[in-house]
């Protein structure tokens, strides 16, 4: 048999996954994490009286706390599958790819595993954030002036 | 290649699984499980390595024997280099040979095992596999506390070490027949659709053992595939009909029967060295006991799947291996 044809036989009786249904959960639960977002950035500000700027950092830092605590305490890995996008997305889903490869990793030793290993996922993220970060950050210089 | 043999036998089995397993249907047959993934070991890796030592201690209980006793350990699981079989075969001291066809790699081991023990080259030999559902995610995909979604149509690796004890004495299930597959690449690429990365070199196998036999696909009461999982069964079926218009009569996938797929969290049903010989030592050994089923076809499917390879956008070759079992 033909490759092409195998792999027509192959698409006609794999599964397709409900796309609309993943977007869906995902908007809700990323649009809940954003009024998250905003509701302890506002606390934050109000309660430590700190501007606004300030207070997201420290919102960020909340939500990448609990992310990881999360993931080590064993349930979030199905929070994750549940909400897809929802959480890989914001900060949540960045702090639970480097936190779950660390717990992998711990027992290889803290240097050649835990720290060799740490940002196995989420390296890509770090490395293109930063490349684009300077690709976008050079246009608005060029486009905008400093 | 097909192999007919006159005097070797599974004299006896034994299975130990972890806690997915054990809240499968054939949770009763299996002779010892685990609650959690550890086994009172610290990594997942030594769990594994765990499993063949205390299927092998098992066995030897049933038989009545001392590992001195052993001429042959034939061992094989996914673990990179073969981790898992050799820190088991460390401990047991047996001679021993260290197998890799993936999850075919069970019916391997029976098939250089059977081909021993007919030509005398050894009295009697134990053949292992494990796998470890963590241990293989951590190896093969990502970290096993990550979320990332996966499609609906991949499969769950099972957790489980099998041991077979074959010898000339005429006890047990008797090994009629073996085939060696050929390793088959049709193009497919996408590392969570093992069973359709398999279904090819299963069907080439079925098809080429009973053309060697000169069999017809009635003549066996049960073909039972290893790890096609409930979509790569219909792919074989749909495969069998138009390939070599053979319309598959009695036939199953252990991957599809070890779990139960509607209600375990497993996606498309198990997978893994282990998965094909949990079913097949506890439920198809038991129904071949009491005399439901006579004549049995294991067909073992590997996909020979490597992560730097498939990164590098090659398709993933895949394997089958058959053996026919006949009840005494």
């Amino acid at each position: 048999m033909e490759k092409r044809k195998y792999q027509s036989i192959v698409k006609k009786y794999t599964p397709k996954e409900n796309r609309l249904y993943n977007g869906l959960v995902a908007f809700v639960v990323g649009g809940l994490m954003g009024v998250l977002g905003e509701v302890l950035m506002e606390l934050y500000s109000y309660f430590l009286n700190i501007p606004t700027k300030e207070a997201s950092v420290f919102m960020i830092v909340t939500l990448i706390f609990f992310g990881c605590l999360f993931t080590c305490l064993g349930f979030f890995d199905r929070v994750v599958h549940f909400a897809k996008c929802g959480l890989i997305v914001p900060i949540t889903g960045f702090a639970h790819a480097m936190q779950s490869a660390a717990l992998e990793f711990r027992k290889e030793g803290m240097i050649m595993g835990l720290g060799a290993n740490m940002f196995k996922l989420s390296g890509s993220v770090i490395v293109f954030g930063v490349v684009s970060a300077y690709v976008f950050g050079l246009i608005r210089l060029l486009l905008m002036g400093a | 290649m097909t192999n007919k043999y006159d005097n070797v036998y599974i004299n006896e089995v034994s299975t130990v699984t972890g806690p997915y397993e054990m809240n499968g249907p054939f949770s009763k047959l299996y002779d010892k499980s685990y609650n959690d993934f550890y086994f009172g070991e610290k990594s997942f890796e030594t769990a594994e390595s765990k499993l063949i030592d205390e299927s092998v201690d098992i066995l030897l209980n049933k038989i009545g024997k001392t590992r001195f006793q052993i001429d042959l350990h034939i061992s094989g699981d996914l673990m990179n280099q073969l981790v898992s079989s050799n820190y088991a075969a460390s401990r047991l001291g047996i001679p021993f040979l260290g197998i890799y066809n993936a999850c075919a790699s069970s019916v391997e081991g029976l098939i250089i095992g059977a081909n021993m023990v007919e030509h005398r080259v050894v009295n009697n030999c134990i053949c292992t596999v494990s796998s470890h559902n963590n241990a293989a995610e951590k190896q093969f995909r990502y970290p096993v506390e990550y979320g990332g979604p996966k499609p609906c149509y991949t499969t769950f690796t099972t957790t489980g070490g099998c041991a077979a004890y074959l010898t000339r004495e005429k006890k047990g299930i008797r090994v009629e027949s073996s085939t060696i597959g050929t390793v088959v690449d049709m193009g497919i690429k996408d590392v969570y659709n093992m069973g359709a990365v398999m279904v090819p070199a299963c069907g080439d196998t079925i098809y080429k053992h009973l053309k060697d036999t000169k069999r017809e696909v009635g003549y066996y009461d049960l073909i039972l595939s290893g790890d096609l999982g409930i979509y790569g069964k219909k792919i074989l079926t749909h495969y069998m009909k138009t390939e070599y218009n053979i319309d598959l009569k009695n036939y199953d996938d252990a991957a599809s029967m070890i779990f139960d797929v509607d209600n375990q969290p497993v996606y498309a049903g198990g997978s893994g060295p282990s998965c094909l010989p949990l079913v097949a030592y506890s439920y198809v050994f038991d129904m071949m006991k009491k005399g439901k089923l006579n004549r049995v076809l294991l067909v073992a499917t590997g996909a020979l799947m490597n992560p730097s390879m498939v990164n590098q956008k090659l398709s993933i070759p895949s394997i089958a291996h058959a053996i026919s079992l006949e009840v005494i």
